[in-house]
């Protein structure tokens, strides 16, 4: 489903700020993975994900997404391809817009805006369902402003713009980071439930071992811009924390030195 | 306040409060503040009243303005999105590119006169209307006709998307819309009005002259805020209609303060004290509270 050959970026080349974020990376994903994304601060894992995602052109390598190259497709064109969950709550919504309204824009992505009306009658009773689903008590609410939403309700939201068209690829960056405990949790059942229920390919960022090792069939972990560990099914499900720890000192030949991961 | 000071504060109430809607379309709906208004105001105004004065039909010499406009909007779109400058700046350079181009319109001059032509007016006056009436009516049809089609088509999906660039364009891009473009049609459509309003305006004086743009922004901003703070912004159409509102109102101010015989040449002085004190009001609200809170 995607296929990312060797992809190098590197960050204010030349100056004292040279940052080589991504290093010869590769990866493929077959239809339907589940992956989880750990590693470090400045591992590259963000920036892995915003060069699948297209928001600036990688300088070298190529990637592919059920079998199309988008190497040199801008971000609004390989949006028709790819849902996206950011960590930021407030990214992913327009907030002066109504749910309703954000929900239309999604369910139209990746096609060109037309003259038809945006918020149409018609799909107004799947919006409500789809919402009900997601336990909020938002379903009474579509024409509420998204900026009136907590955090946690808008990043629901933005998870269900992500996958209301069954995206190819699903990309999720640290989605549940800037959420409590409680509200961070539900929205990651809700991830998977969805991800489950629709076979969606996804590629999750985490910065929380625990439910890197949970949630997905394979896990990879990134250092300096390169994927250093990577595992799958069985293998995976036998992993604890401490292994990974060991599996990271062993492959990078440092210390896991992210309080926040740790901790996690 | 007499009758015919009455109706003459209402009609550029209405026809500027096209102007102010064109603002509008850049500073609420796109987050943009477009100083290209600056220019595409005269700009209208020249291409109007010019076209008219080759003897040009009167509604011929709108739709021309529009167009004018929307052209000077593009360009400004094409100087922020693809030549990435920031959106200030390119209106300015838009703005005083066209200061140039204004002049040459009118035939090398600095203005151009209509008087005792026929303009878009006179139409209504053959109705037996007044001067002022037959303008109030004009700019009424123009004034309903914009905001219904704009409540349209900021409903469409177009429109939505265009809403959305100004709320979120990282949102609306993964969405898979191009920003370059909604940005640049929020700009087209906000200068075409503009520039309409300039023709409309230029036709009712009977003249166009270069340095009738000087301020306009701020009084579309006036307009704007005035309108919001006094007639809410529950929904886009109210939204629309108090822009409008805030456009009539500031007219009557200012004819209030020149009745009471405050000297013309501090108006612009005055217009932009009002937006300085609008525009502080969150803050200085909030300074109140916490002062309060301590």
């Amino acid at each position: 489903m995607l296929d990312v050959k060797e992809i190098r970026k590197t960050f204010n080349k030349g100056t004292i700020n040279e940052k080589r974020a991504l290093q010869g990376l590769s990866l493929h994903l077959n239809d339907g993975d589940f992956v989880t994304v750990i590693g470090g601060n400045g591992a590259g894992k963000s920036t892995m994900l915003n060069a699948i995602a297209g928001l600036w052109p990688v300088d070298s390598g190529s990637i592919t997404i059920d079998g199309v190259d988008v190497t040199k497709q801008p971000e609004h064109k390989r949006a028709k391809y790819i849902g996206r969950v950011f960590q930021d709550p407030m990214m992913g919504t327009a907030a002066n817009m109504q749910i309703e309204e954000n929900l239309a824009i999604a369910s139209r992505r990746g096609k060109i805006p037309g003259l038809a009306w945006s918020s149409k009658a018609s799909q107004r009773e799947k919006f409500r369902e789809m919402v009900a689903e997601l336990d909020l008590g938002l379903e009474d609410r579509l024409s509420s402003k998204v900026g009136l939403l907590s955090g946690g309700q808008r990043q629901a939201v933005t998870l269900l713009m992500a996958t209301i068209n069954k995206p190819k690829l699903l990309l999720l960056d640290e989605h549940t980071a800037a959420l409590d405990p409680k509200t961070a949790a539900k929205v990651l059942e809700l991830t998977e439930r969805i991800v489950e229920r629709d076979k969606l390919t996804t590629l999750m960022i985490t910065h929380n071992m625990r439910d890197a090792l949970r949630c997905g069939n394979r896990l990879i972990m990134l250092h300096n811009g390169q994927i250093i560990i990577d595992v799958a099914g069985e293998e995976k499900k036998n992993l604890d924390v401490p292994d990974l720890l060991k599996m990271f000192e062993k492959a990078s030949g440092a210390e896991m030195a992210n309080d926040r991961m740790l901790l996690g | 306040m007499s009758m015919s000071l009455l109706t003459s504060t209402l009609w550029q109430g209405l026809l500027w409060g096209i102007l102010a809607l064109g603002v509008f379309l850049t500073y609420r709906v796109l987050d943009v503040a477009d100083l290209t208004v600056e220019g595409s105001y005269p700009l209208g105004a020249a291409v109007g009243v010019s076209y008219i004065a080759g003897g040009g039909s009167p509604v011929m010499a709108v739709v021309l303005a529009f167009l004018a406009g929307s052209v000077a909007g593009v360009v400004t779109g094409l100087l922020h999105t693809k030549l990435k400058i920031p959106a200030l700046l390119a209106g300015i350079l838009t703005m005083i590119g066209l200061y140039s181009i204004n002049i040459r319109v009118m035939g090398d001059k600095s203005n151009v006169s209509i008087l005792r032509m026929d303009t878009i007016y006179t139409f209504f006056e053959n109705f037996g209307l007044g001067k002022n009436e037959s303008i109030l009516v004009c700019g009424l049809i123009f004034v309903v006709t914009l905001i219904v089609f704009l409540y349209w088509f900021f409903g469409t999906e177009i429109g939505a998307a265009i809403r959305a660039t100004g709320c979120n364009k990282q949102m609306i891009r993964a969405q898979g819309v191009d920003t370059d473009i909604t940005i640049i049609l929020g700009l087209l459509i906000s200068n075409g009005m503009v520039a309409m309003a300039g023709a409309l305006i230029g036709q009712s004086q009977g003249f166009a002259d270069v340095g009738m743009g000087t301020g306009t922004i701020v009084i579309g901003l006036a307009s704007v805020i005035i309108g919001e703070v006094l007639f809410g912004t529950r929904n886009f159409m109210n939204w629309l209609l108090a822009v409008v509102g805030g456009s009539i109102v500031y007219r009557v101010v200012i004819a209030a303060v020149l009745k009471m015989g405050m000297n013309q040449n501090d108006m612009k002085l005055l217009t932009a004290s009002i937006v300085v004190i609008a525009l502080a009001m969150p803050l200085i609200k909030e300074k109140i509270k916490n002062a309060k809170g301590a």
